[in-house]
Formats: C-alpha cells, sequence, structure tokens
C-alpha cells in the first residue's frame, strides 16, 4: 500500500466517517467483499429484507466452510431505501469506495435499471434474484430470477390445456414488468388462436384498493360463455384488496382461477387464506416443495432467522446465485469480473426442488416452473412441475425482439440481432 | 369424435391385455386403475377423459366413490408397487392404508413410502362432469347439488338426456328449479329439437344470469366471410360494404389469406428485395449510398419493378378492385336462422336490463365508496370545520384505529367479539391520540393554521415510522366475521360485498350520530358556537379550548373506527393512512367546511365521480384518479367554498 | 441599484464567497480534477445537495416572502427534470441506434432511426410508438427552452386560476398537494408517454461525452449546480430586497390590507409563483443528470412537503435559511438513512439509526415549529443582527 492510495483511503473515512469504510481500510486484501444492495427501509424493505438475511446467511455458512480461494467472505450491507435514484448511487459507492467483488442485490426492474448504468460503466458484477419482464441482458448482470418463458408463458399453458381457459383477464399494477408480461402474453395468447376480443387488460395504481368494480368486470366477462381466468400480475399489498374481494364475490377457483406472478409465501402471510384455496400461483420454488435439499434449506434459515419465517422463490434465486458464483470464483481462482463471468457460463448448480440449474450464455438460469394451488395454511400445493426451462431474455413472441439473442459467450452479445448478424448494442437500454 | 372413440378401444384394449400380469388379490378396480396408471399419475384435463370413460364403462360398484375421493385428494399411491388406495392419517406420522373396493384397511405405510394423487383444478372439474350421471338423482341432496355445480361449470351433450329424466323425481323444490333452468341452458347448447331450442331460448328473455347470456352469446357469434356470390346454407348476420362498415386493408387481408389476391409488399419486403439485388454499389441505377431516404428506396424499387425483377407494388386502385369483385358478410356460427333470430331477440331483451343493472351496481359502488371517504373525512371536517386547523396526521390517525383492531384480534380470536370491541377501543384510542395532540402541539399554534398543517406532518411522519418499526412495514390481517363474508346478489349484475354494506351502515350511523350530538346536545351547541365566533362565545361562558379538545378528539375516534373499517375491506399498513389522507381533503374542500352535510355532498360526488370515470375508462384506473383530482381543481375554482358554503356571518374568514 | 443592493444585503457576498470556496474545495478533494480525496459518488450528491438548495430558495420565495405554502413545489422540479431528461435519452439512444445501423446493408433513412430509437426507449416499458410529447426530444435548444417553459406554464395557468378565485391559505396549499399528486399519477401511467413508473433513466450519461468518466462530469455539474445557486439566490435576494419585495411581503403579513391599497394582490403573487416555479425547474434540470435516473415518485407529495420542512427548519423568510434548511436535512437524512450511522445498543432494544432517523426527524420538525418559528436561520439573525426582518 503506496503513500497516495493510504491517504486516498485516510480522506475517504474522514470524509463520509463511515464504519463501513474504515473496516473496508483494514481489510484491504485479505477478504472477499460482497455487496447487498437491498432495501431495508421504505416500501420494497419488507421483501428486500428478507433476500439480505439469506445473504448474510449463504455468506455465514460459506465463512463456515472456509470462505473461498482461503479468503473469508465479508458482506457490505447499505440501504438503498427503495428510492430508485439512490440504487444508482449506492451501486457507485459500492464498487468505487468498498470495491466489493460482486453485488447481490436490487428487487424490481426500475431499482435493476437505476443501477445498469453504473455497473456497466465500472465493470461491476451483480446477481439479481427476482422474476422480472425480460428484454435484456447485460454482461454486468445474471438473472437467477424467472424470465417471462420461466413464468408467465407456462403459467398461460396450464391455464390453456389444463384448465381449458378460453378469455384471459390481465389485471396488473401499472408499471414496467406487468405492461412488458401482459404485452408478451398478449402476442402469446393470439398466437395461440385466442382473438382481441377475449383478452381483457386493467391496470391499477401501486396499492389499489378498490377492487369492486374490476372484479365485476372480471365476472361479466363470463357472459359470452366462454371460460375466464385471470392472469394477475398486480404486485405488493394491493393483492389484499383484490383478494379479499374475490373471496366477497364468491368467485372459486373452480369458475375462474387466478393465477399470480408476484403472489407468495410472504405476501399470503396478510390474509386469510381459507377463502381462496384453489387460486394459482406460478414460480420455479415454493416452500413446500417436497425434496431433500429444500427441507435442509428451511431448516437451516428458520434457525438463522426464527421459526415462523417463510422461505419464497427469490431466496431461492439467491442461493443459487450466490452458489454458482462461488463455484465461479473458485473455477476462475479469481475474483476478478470478467474471469469470473466467462467461468460461471456453463456452470451448474442443484435447484431446492430438485433438479439441477445452469448458467446459460444468455446469462439466465435454467430452472423448473411450478404452479402452486393456495391452500388454507397459506402455502402452496404444487400441482404442476415442468422439466427445466431455459430462460429466455428476448422473448420469442414479440416481432422486434424475436430476431434478437444474448450470448455472452461466443457472440459476446447481449442484443445481437439474428437477421442482420450483428450486435445492436454492447450496453443495456435502461 | 372418431379419433376420440379410437383412443377409448385402445385404453380397453390395454386394459384387457395388461390384466394378466397384475396379482390375483386385486381387486377388478384396482386392475383397472393399474392399466392406466400412468395416465392417472400424471393426469391431465386433456388425456383423462378415456380413462374415466374406461371406469364408468366397467359399471364397478366401487367407481363413483373412487371418482369422489380422487376429486378430494384423498386416493394415495404406494411407491413401490404403484397401487392405489384411500388413506387416513394413523399414529408416528404413518397412514392407514385403505382397499379402494372394498374400505378394508390394508396396512400402514410410511408417508415417504406413498405419494398423494392431486388431480388439479382442471382434472377436478372433468371428474365432477364424470360423477354427474351417478349423482343427478342420488338420494343425498348435497351430491345432487354437486352434480348440478358441475353442470353449471361444463356441460356437455351427453348429460342433456339424464338431466331431463332427473327432474321429474326431484323433490327439492330449488335444486329442481335449478335443474329446470339447467335443462334449458344445455338445450340451448346441444338441444337435437329446433322448436325446443327456439322456446328455451325465448325463455330466457330479460334474464340476467351471466350463464344465459353464456348460452345465448355463442349462437350470434359471427365470423366475416366473403364470396363472389352468396352461397346457400349460409346464416348471414349483416353484409358488410369494404370502406365503410369494414375496413379497405382488413378486406383485402381475408382476400390475400384465401389466395386470392396478391400479399401487399411491405415496406420491409421492400427494402430486403432491394438489398437482394445490390450489385456493384447500386440497386436499380441508383448509388446505395444515396438510398438513405423512403422515397430514393422507392424510386430503386419501381427501377426493379420495371425490369420485372420484384412483385410489383399493390396500389390502392388495385385493392379496390379486387375487393369489389367479391361481397363481404359476417354469418353466425349457427345455421338455423330462427334460433339466431330468436337469439337475438332475447339478448336484446337482455343487454337492457343488464345496462340498467349495471348502472344501478356502479350506483351502488359509488354509494359504498362515497361511504368511505365520509368516514375517512368527516373527522378532518369537524376539526377543520370548528377550529380551521388542517391535521396532516390524520391519516394517521385512521391507520391508529386500523392497528387497534389487528391487536384487539391478536388477543380475542373470536372476529364476532373482537370487531365489536375493536370499534369502540380504536375510538377511545385515536381519541385520546388526538386530545394529546391538540394539548400538546395545536392548542400552542392557535391562529398560524399553516404552521399546525406542518407541525401536524411533522407527527405524522413519526407516527408511521413509529408504526412501521412496531408492526413492521408488511400488511397485517384483519379479518371480518364470518358473517360479513360473501356478498349480497341481487342477480348476477347486482351485488355489494356484506363488508362494504357495514361500512355503509357504519357511515350512516355516524352521520346521524354527529348530526345529534351537533343539532341536539349541549356539546354541540357550545360547538357550533365556538365555530361561528369563538370571542363572543367564551363571553357567553363557553369554554372554547376545552371545546376544542373535545372537537378534536371526536374527529380524531371517527377517524379510528374508519381505520377499522378500511382495514376490514382493504389492508392494515402503515401506509393506509397516507392513500386516504389527500382523498380526504379533498371531500373536506369539496364540500364546503365545518358542514357535515357539506362532508357528505362531497364525499358523494367524489365517490361517485370516481366510479363514473372508472366506467368511462375501465382499462386504467390510475388514469380515473387523475382526471378526478383535475376535475376537482377545476371545481374549486368555481365553488371556492365548496358545495355547500356557510352563508353570512358564519362564514367567517 | 445593484451596488446599493449588494450593500444592503451583505450576507450575499457571504454567502456566494463561502459558495465559491466550497466549490473550490470539493474540485481539489475531488477525483477528476484533484486529489482524489473525494469520491465521484460523494461530490454527486453535493452537486444534488446543491440543486435542492436552489430548489429551496425557490420555496421561500414563494412562502417565506409571499405567504403562498405550496405544497406541490417539486411538481415544477420533477417537470424540469423530466425535460432535460427526454433529451438525455433521445440523444444517447439515437448514437447508439446510428452505431449499430453503420453496419447495415443500405443507409438508415430518418424514419428507420426514429422507429429504432422509439423501440430501445419505449420497448422496455412495452411499447415502441413515439408519443407526440418527444416531438421536440432530439433538439437540446428546444428541451431546454421546455424546461423553462412547460413548468413555468403550468404554474402560471394553475396560480391564474387558484388566486383568480382567492383561494389562499390551507385551501391553497391542499390545492397545490392536489397538483403534484396529479401530475405523479399522470406521470405513472404508461400511457403518460413517460415511461410510467420507469421514468427516465440512465440519465448520467450525457450524449457526446461518453468518453469523460463519470468523475470529471460530476464535477462539471457540481460547478453548473453552484453557478445556478449563486445566480438563484443572487436574483432571489435582489427581487426580495426592492420595492417588488416590499410588495410581497406585505402580502403575506396583510394581503386585504395591500389590495385595498390598490395594489394587485393577484399579479403579484402569480410572478412570484411563476417565478420560484422556474427556479425550481432549473435546479430539477440540474438535479436529474446527476441523480441518473428519474420517476414519478419523485413528483409525490411527499417531497413537496419534505421540501417545505427543510425550508422551515432552515428559517424561511431568509434566502440562506432555506439553503441551510436543504442542505442539512437532506445530507442528514441520506446519512442516517444510509444504515452508516453506528447503531446504539440499549441492551434490551437496539436503536437502529434506519428506522428512528423519520421519527426524530418528525418530531425535532415539530419541536422547530413550536418552539424556534424561525428555524435555524434565525438564530443566526439573534447572533449577527437586532434588527429582524
Amino acid at each position: 500500500m503506496n503513500f497516495t492510495t493510504k491517504l486516498r483511503m485516510a480522506g475517504v473515512a474522514a470524509l463520509l466517517t463511515s464504519t463501513l469504510l474504515s473496516n473496508a481500510a483494514l481489510a484491504e486484501g485479505e477478504t472477499i467483499k460482497i455487496g447487498v444492495l437491498h432495501s431495508l427501509s421504505g416500501t420494497m424493505a419488507i421483501s428486500e429484507t428478507t433476500l439480505k438475511d439469506t445473504m448474510l446467511m449463504l455468506i455465514e455458512q460459506q465463512n463456515a466452510k472456509g470462505g473461498i480461494l482461503g479468503k473469508k467472505l465479508e458482506a457490505v450491507v447499505v440501504d438503498p431505501a427503495s428510492d430508485w435514484p439512490l440504487f444508482a448511487e449506492k451501486a457507485r459507492e459500492l464498487l468505487t469506495v468498498d470495491k466489493v467483488d460482486v453485488m447481490f442485490g436490487c428487487w424490481t426492474s426500475v431499482s435493476r435499471k437505476s443501477v445498469l448504468p453504473v455497473i456497466e460503466e465500472l465493470n461491476g458484477l451483480l446477481f439479481y434474484p427476482v422474476q422480472y419482464e425480460g428484454e435484456e441482458s447485460s454482461k454486468n448482470v445474471f438473472y437467477t430470477g424467472a424470465a417471462p418463458n420461466q413464468q408467465a408463458i407456462p403459467a398461460t399453458d396450464y391455464f390453456l390445456e389444463e384448465l381449458g381457459v378460453q378469455k384471459f383477464a390481465l389485471l396488473g399494477t401499472d408499471y414496467v414488468y406487468p405492461r412488458t408480461t401482459n404485452k408478451i402474453l398478449e402476442a402469446y395468447l393470439k398466437s395461440k388462436g385466442i382473438p382481441e376480443s377475449d383478452i381483457f387488460i386493467n391496470y391499477t395504481p401501486f396499492g389499489h384498493s378498490d377492487w369492486s368494480k374490476i372484479v365485476a368486470d372480471v365476472v361479466a366477462l363470463g357472459a359470452d360463455g366462454k371460460k375466464v381466468g385471470v392472469i394477475s400480475t398486480i404486485n405488493g399489498d394491493a393483492n389484499i384488496g383484490f383478494y379479499k374481494e374475490l373471496a366477497a364475490a364468491g368467485i372459486s377457483a373452480d369458475d375462474i382461477p387466478v393465477v399470480a406472478f408476484s403472489v407468495g409465501e410472504e405476501e399470503l402471510s396478510g390474509l386469510d387464506t381459507s377463502n381462496l384455496v384453489g387460486h394459482l400461483a406460478a414460480w420455479n420454488y415454493f416452500q413446500s416443495a417436497d425434496a431433500p435439499a429444500n427441507a435442509e434449506f428451511i431448516k437451516e434459515w428458520k434457525a438463522f432467522a426464527g421459526e415462523k419465517r417463510v422461505t419464497n422463490d427469490p431466496m431461492e434465486a439467491t442461493y443459487i446465485g450466490f452458489n454458482m458464483w462461488v463455484k465461479a470464483v473458485e473455477k476462475a481462482g479469481t475474483t476478478d469480473v470478467d474471469a469470473v463471468s466467462a467461468a460461471i457460463i456453463g456452470e451448474t448448480f442443484p435447484n431446492l426442488t430438485g433438479g439441477t440449474a445452469e448458467m446459460l450464455p444468455n446469462h439466465h438460469l435454467s430452472k423448473p416452473v411450478l404452479i402452486g394451488e393456495i391452500q388454507a395454511d397459506g402455502q402452496f400445493d404444487i400441482v404442476s412441475q415442468t422439466e427445466p426451462v431455459p430462460g429466455d431474455a428476448w422473448t420469442d413472441f414479440l416481432p422486434e425482439s424475436k430476431v434478437l439473442e444474448a450470448d455472452w459467450k461466443d457472440l459476446n452479445c447481449g442484443m445481437y440481432n439474428t437477421d442482420t448478424k450483428t450486435c445492436v448494442q454492447m450496453k443495456s437500454n435502461y | 369424435m372418431v379419433p376420440l372413440m379410437l383412443r377409448h378401444c385402445l385404453v380397453l384394449i390395454a386394459t384387457l391385455v395388461l390384466l394378466s400380469p397384475v396379482k390375483a388379490q386385486d381387486s377388478d378396480l384396482q386392475m383397472l386403475l393399474q392399466a392406466n396408471r400412468a395416465a392417472i399419475e400424471k393426469a391431465s384435463r386433456s388425456t383423462i377423459e378415456p380413462v374415466l370413460d374406461a371406469l364408468v364403462a366397467s359399471k364397478l360398484p366401487s367407481v363413483s366413490s373412487f371418482l369422489e375421493k380422487w376429486r378430494e385428494k384423498e386416493v394415495w399411491q404406494r411407491k413401490d408397487d404403484g397401487r392405489f388406495f384411500f388413506a387416513r392419517p394413523a399414529d408416528g406420522g404413518q397412514y392407514m392404508l385403505i382397499d379402494i373396493a372394498t374400505g378394508a384397511e390394508a396396512g400402514l405405510a410410511d408417508k415417504s413410502a406413498i405419494d398423494q394423487l392431486k388431480p388439479n383444478s382442471g382434472v377436478r372439474a372433468v371428474i365432477a362432469s364424470t360423477l354427474v350421471e351417478f349423482q343427478l338423482s342420488d338420494p343425498d341432496p348435497l351430491r345432487r347439488t354437486e352434480a348440478l355445480t358441475a353442470l353449471e361449470r361444463d356441460a356437455n351433450e351427453s348429460h342433456l338426456e339424464p338431466l331431463r329424466g332427473a327432474i321429474e323425481s326431484e323433490t327439492d323444490p330449488a335444486l329442481k328449479a335449478r335443474k329446470i333452468r339447467l335443462e334449458r341452458l344445455i338445450t340451448i347448447r346441444f338441444g337435437s329439437d329446433a322448436a325446443r331450442r327456439a322456446e328455451a331460448i325465448r325463455s330466457f328473455a330479460g334474464d340476467l344470469g351471466v350463464d344465459a347470456r353464456g348460452a345465448l352469446n355463442p349462437l350470434v357469434a359471427t365470423t366475416p366471410g366473403f364470396a363472389e356470390d352468396l352461397p346457400a346454407g349460409v346464416n348471414v348476420a349483416r353484409m358488410l360494404t369494404p370502406g365503410k362498415s369494414i375496413d379497405l386493408d382488413t378486406a383485402y387481408g381475408m382476400l390475400v389469406d384465401a389466395d386470392k389476391a396478391p400479399r401487399v409488399v411491405s415496406t420491409e419486403a421492400r427494402k430486403q428485395a432491394l438489398i437482394a439485388h445490390m450489385a456493384d454499389g447500386q440497386v436499380g441505377g441508383i448509388p446505395v449510398a444515396s438510398l438513405d431516404t423512403q422515397e430514393a428506396r422507392d424510386r430503386a424499387y419501381m427501377a426493379l419493378v420495371a425490369d420485372g425483377r420484384v412483385p410489383p407494388l399493390i396500389t390502392l386502385e388495385m385493392k379496390q378492385a379486387e375487393v369489389a369483385r367479391y361481397r363481404f358478410y359476417e354469418a353466425y356460427a349457427e345455421t338455423d336462422p330462427t334460433l339466431t333470430e330468436a337469439a337475438e331477440d332475447t339478448l336484446s331483451s337482455i343487454s337492457l336490463q343488464v345496462g340498467f343493472n349495471r348502472f344501478l351496481d356502479l350506483v351502488l359502488d359509488g354509494l359504498s365508496l362515497a361511504s368511505i371517504y365520509f368516514l375517512a373525512a368527516i373527522g378532518l371536517a369537524i376539526t377543520f370545520g370548528v377550529m380551521g386547523v388542517i391535521n396532516m396526521a390524520h391519516g394517521e390517525f385512521i391507520m391508529i384505529g386500523a392497528y387497534t383492531g389487528y391487536v384487539v384480534q391478536q388477543f380475542i380470536p373470536n372476529y364476532t367479539a373482537s370487531i365489536l370491541l375493536a370499534l369502540p377501543l380504536a375510538f377511545a384510542v385515536a381519541f385520546l391520540a388526538g386530545v394529546a395532540l391538540e394539548r400538546l402541539v395545536i392548542r400552542h399554534l392557535a391562529h398560524r393554521p399553516l404552521e399546525t398543517l406542518l407541525a401536524t406532518f411533522g407527527i405524522s411522519i413519526a407516527l408511521q415510522q413509529i408504526a412501521k418499526n412496531i408492526f413492521g412495514t408488511q400488511a397485517r390481517p384483519l379479518t371480518s366475521p364470518a358473517w360479513l363474508d360473501g356478498a349480497w346478489v341481487l342477480n348476477d349484475v347486482v351485488s355489494i360485498s356484506y363488508i362494504r354494506i357495514a361500512i355503509f351502515v357504519l357511515a350512516l350511523v355516524f352521520l346521524v350520530l354527529l348530526l345529534f350530538i351537533l343539532n341536539r346536545t349541549r356539546l354541540g351547541l357550545e360547538v357550533r358556537a365556538v365555530t361561528q365566533n369563538p370571542r363572543m362565545a367564551s363571553s357567553m361562558g363557553i369554554n372554547p379550548d376545552r371545546i376544542n379538545m373535545l372537537t378534536f378528539g371526536l374527529g380524531s375516534g371517527i377517524a379510528g373506527i374508519a381505520g377499522v373499517a378500511i382495514g376490514l375491506f382493504a389492508k392494515v399498513t402503515s401506509e393506509l393512512g397516507s392513500g386516504y389522507i389527500v382523498q380526504s381533503f379533498m371531500t373536506v374542500v369539496v364540500g364546503g367546511v365545518g358542514n357535515i352535510w357539506g362532508t357528505l355532498a362531497g364525499a358523494s360526488m367524489i365517490g361517485s365521480l370516481q366510479k363514473a370515470i372508472e366506467f368511462f375508462n375501465p382499462s386504467n384506473t390510475l388514469a380515473a384518479q387523475t382526471y378526478m383530482i383535475i376535475f376537482i381543481i377545476v371545481f374549486i375554482q368555481f365553488r371556492p367554498k365548496g358545495i355547500i358554503a356557510l352563508k353570512g356571518r358564519a362564514a367567517g374568514d | 441599484m445593484e451596488r446599493s443592493f449588494l450593500i444592503r444585503q451583505p450576507s450575499v457576498l457571504v454567502f456566494l464567497g463561502l459558495l465559491a470556496l466550497f466549490t473550490i474545495g470539493a474540485t481539489v478533494l475531488s477525483d477528476g480534477y484533484g486529489l482524489g480525496l473525494m469520491s465521484t459518488s460523494f461530490v454527486k450528491i453535493l452537486g444534488k445537495t446543491l440543486c435542492l438548495c436552489l430548489v429551496a430558495i425557490a420555496m421561500d420565495l414563494v412562502w417565506g416572502y409571499c405567504g403562498i405554502l405550496s405544497l406541490g413545489h417539486f411538481a415544477f422540479f420533477g417537470l424540469g427534470g423530466y425535460m432535460i431528461g427526454m433529451w438525455l435519452m433521445w440523444a444517447r439512444t439515437k448514437d447508439i441506434v446510428i452505431a449499430s445501423m453503420a453496419t447495415a446493408e443500405l443507409p438508415a433513412t430518418a424514419g428507420e432511426i426514429r422507429e429504432a430509437i422509439g423501440t430501445q426507449i419505449f420497448g422496455v416499458v412495452g411499447g415502441s410508438r413515439i408519443p407526440a410529447i418527444w416531438a421536440f426530444a432530439d433538439s437540446l435548444a428546444i428541451q431546454l427552452i421546455l424546461v423553462l417553459l412547460v413548468p413555468g406554464l403550468l404554474a402560471l395557468v394553475f396560480g391564474w386560476l387558484a388566486f383568480r378565485s382567492r383561494v389562499t391559505g390551507v385551501y391553497l396549499s391542499i390545492l397545490t398537494q392536489a397538483m403534484t399528486l396529479a401530475l405523479s399519477l399522470y406521470l405513472f401511467q404508461n400511457d403518460s408517454g413517460l415511461r410510467g413508473n420507469n421514468g427516465l433513466s440512465g440519465l448520467q450519461n450525457i450524449p457526446g461525452l461518453t468518453d469523460l468518466s463519470q468523475s470529471v462530469i460530476s464535477i462539471w455539474f457540481l460547478w453548473a449546480s453552484a453557478l445556478a445557486l449563486a445566480l438563484g439566490y443572487l436574483g432571489t435576494a435582489w427581487v426580495v430586497s426592492g420595492k417588488f419585495g416590499h410588495v410581497i411581503r406585505a402580502i403575506r403579513d396583510d394581503e386585504a390590507r395591500i389590495r385595498f391599497l390598490g395594489y394587485s394582490v393577484e399579479a403579484y403573487k402569480l410572478v412570484v409563483f411563476v417565478l420560484s416555479a422556474l427556479i425550481a425547474a432549473v435546479a430539477g434540470a440540474l438535479y436529474y443528470p446527476q441523480a441518473g435516473i428519474i420517476n414519478p415518485a419523485e413528483v409525490a407529495p411527499i417531497a413537496s412537503i419534505y421540501l417545505a420542512v427543510w425550508v422551515a427548519i432552515g428559517g424561511r423568510g431568509r434566502i440562506y435559511g432555506a439553503v441551510i434548511g436543504a442542505a442539512l436535512v437532506s445530507l442528514l437524512s441520506s446519512w442516517f438513512t444510509g444504515g452508516q450511522a453506528p447503531d446504539i445498543p440499549l441492551g434490551f432494544y437496539t436503536v437502529r439509526w434506519v428506522d428512528w432517523w423519520q421519527v426524530l426527524l418528525g418530531l425535532g420538525f415539530v419541536l422547530v415549529t413550536l418552539y424556534a418559528p424561525r428555524g435555524i436561520g434565525g438564530m443566526f439573525d439573534r447572533l449577527f443582527r437586532k434588527d429582524v426582518s
């Protein structure tokens, strides 16, 4: 450590009076630093705090096994406070001040899009553990949550084939994930022969509570004698009012089934599910999955975080992402971003639900798709489980992204036009 | 039909072939199931039907009970030999297996040694549909109800005869009525006798049931078509005139799809053609580098057309000429004109009724929303009216009420008792909080309304964060008692949940109560006196401080009650109050300050307005809220003092 | 005139001097131009804080000097940000599109480029058509004019409607709150054409300057923000010191009397309101390229209320009060909520600042309102001056 670096360190520490930073100065070179970029306050805290705890647990476990490459892991936890500009600010801080080797974090696309330009500029590494709308593949991001073809499309297939639904109500909160997912689903349904007049789309604000009219509209859809199904991309709290109204209207899952993409074990703990039995959710993981690895994980989680805590899909995504990163670092022998990114492609790790996840060249995972029916105890009864589905960054059901492909192994491009055989751009859209 | 029957045959053959290797002690049912083991293990709506048909065709006595158990997810499969059993939990985490045919106990098994069969909802529906014929005339009315429910969800041609046969013997009048109605519905869809179908169709005139429309609408569904001359046997709904009732491009597209006309060369296709004909850095005599405008590309393409190397462009005139050769129409799928005519008549009579009832439903929704806004805003209106103070923490008092309800439910598991206790308790807690706020903060800021606004905002931030710290950011359940579950259903169009009715009643109660307090009691007299002229009131022996404190407490207490009500129908979070605060301000401002009737008018106007905007713009609820706020801003321009403005000296200022 | 105004207001010179020192100090310490003792992310925080100080001055002008408690000033701030953000996104995307089309067989037409830009910008939020409001996004000059024009027009129309019908006091506050709520709800819709909840992002990448590192660009923006703050301070001080300033303060203190004296109260209020909206818009246009992303949550009512809190804590009716309040509270807020403040273990309970900072802020704010209505600036006055305006 030469004089200028020392000076720099001292100056930064003095300026920011940060305990983390002084730790950083002390621990340079001895530990591998992992940035945890999840909101611990604000509206997203409820979901993201769980993932921060998951990361801490995984890091603790890895350290108990002796760390990686003989070095201990050290978590650098920051709080972007559910504030999107703050995500970018904190990411820059993690990369330039704390000099972390990898980041795990973000929840919702807008937070990821806020961070994207920063990590692409500074060549950071981010693992994003939540289901999202696709249409993106960044050199610096690994997407361990579901792409639309790993959640939305199989759920729609289930509606079409298993439940015989002929008319679709796509209800969503008005933001990018529902908008894009519904756009993809609309195109997909049309390709399956469902006419446009049989697809009803409605968007509501975040935290919407007055659902009576929308539920009545959905019931009225049945007037032309077709079986109606609801595909819900309603986010967070708004689900509670929606399901309460649904239960009050006496809509049974056998009459009008509802499949949700954002409702998991955590969300159901906020309401009485006895009137919702039979409605569906599609994820890559349910706590009720019957597998030895899952039982072990749940046991460890409850020991770490508390007996009452539940596990959910983004936790599994975090778990797989972290373990793949560990394997890739060991394979590459370094934490260097480019080396790890190259080593992780093709890496495999067992899913908690059985089977093996594989990191694909487009930075997405191949994972099985599970569909569960809500039970009275707030858990899900798994009624369908597919073989692993490779995550598709660019959907095949929209004309403009059909021609696009992401391949960081051979083509070295996240947005490759297979028609013109050119790389549209190296950086991502945000 | 043929492939289906073929499939049935195959299943039967497979059954017969497989019968031999199965051990002799197995029941016939078990053998039949083993023969179809794969299809049962991985049951799917699309593959299960032949298996069910085979089961029914076997006429074994235990089939119906097996199907019922299977549907209820009570059938288990032993992993080592794949045999099916019923099971009930036994001691030590084990399960007692029960033979599916005899009902005899068949030994204990570990949970890990058996798998539960979990048919999905689609398979369950098919099983229920298969069970119909067993259940239609079952002595147990519950089974008959089940059968009817299954028929209402999914009926097919084969159900018609058994259903007709089961009507006469039905003893329960309600079930009989349902059977008769179902018989008419299924007749419309699958009946073979046209006269009988027409009669059934006409019998639904003015009927509001979704099922009736569900049966009728497919009859009048149309598909567009075209022909040089109208073919016989087509039941034409209406003729289409290209350019008027059908888009010219759409009409031409239909011709293209049927290979009757050449495809339009799209801009993209022309571009590809240009690329394909590039030679020596130019296309059609034009240098490639200058092809950066659409005009240049068009010229290059026309040059290629002139050489006959690419297909010519389709001009508007060509399209018109092609389209003019055909007649376009919309045809019913149903070929019998008498039926479609009957269905159209019936539907038009229904749609009038539906329109009226939809309006009624909208009014009910509006009333419900208005009552929620009224409850949320009335406390604010009182304090604003009497003290001229805007309480930004009002929303947090609503939140306090909701959390009180949640806490009460943690201690009293009985939902009815807990709600009855939660209402007064929420009032009391919020009342105390209000009194404390008044004494500690607001009193010291008398006559400085803007400072009060900001100080109460500080309180609001603090209270919200404290709630987060105590209860977490996660939504907490506040469950209504069972007798408030469900909805009051007038017909398939008009219905309103009981919980909303309860909130409406609550709002009415508070309206009456407040009117009584303000107009008929000593306190009310004093409050009105202070509202109109505090100095004069105090010289008449009224203590304005006490009145202010009580008024503020009362307003806050009602907010607490509103919190319980809102928590019951929506969710309990720390942000619950802030979601209603702006709406509450609007209600007060629009209605007119210091007047209960004004608040009522304001709440009614905002509630019904929001529903009306939602009605016109059903796909975006967010837009409705934006438009409503803009409307209110404009409204204030014309009635700055609100709908019901106090007149004369009371108006103060 | 100029000289006498500055002599009458020595605090202006003091402030400008301090601001210059601060800017030079930050530059010297920075990564981009100096010793590298200060991280780029911290430079960005400082630059953003300067912008917040500027919008606080705008708030002080309208509230502290004219008595209009606007709870919707972030609407203007946000609109300013959106207007510049549209150009930043468009121009950046255009560069990318042209680069990727350079290898195509046929040279791209203007229509094709436009279409590709639309797909790139709106494909992310599930659309591809370019809304009409993006018509001028290609031109930096027009968008810069729009930065002033759009918020200014909104303030003009809203103010004209509100003041004309004599909406005052808390009514006006609530109406302004409704205005910003309506704007944020509108922007939250995907159909608004400004990418809904996602907003505009990647704004820190300045088109044409992609080769420069953020450490340099952040310093440029710090300078620009400091310059804007200096000009805003100077301009506001000048406006409130003359006759105009006397009239608006008189309106604040007794509107009816001023009206009886023959002044057109409505016109004065409207001018002040629009002027402060313009200052807020400029602040927003400088803030968001540093923040990197703007989305509708930024114009939600709560942000504007916080603005009032800053000004109240700093001390309204004093321009430096607004600056102190904004700088202090926003920096403290980000420090406490950033998880960097040490927790206080009490044995039975650990006080985490992330959890309790808001409570402290709220209660502290109540105390300031109750016991120090002139805020921190009021204390300065007591120290340095006897005559308090």
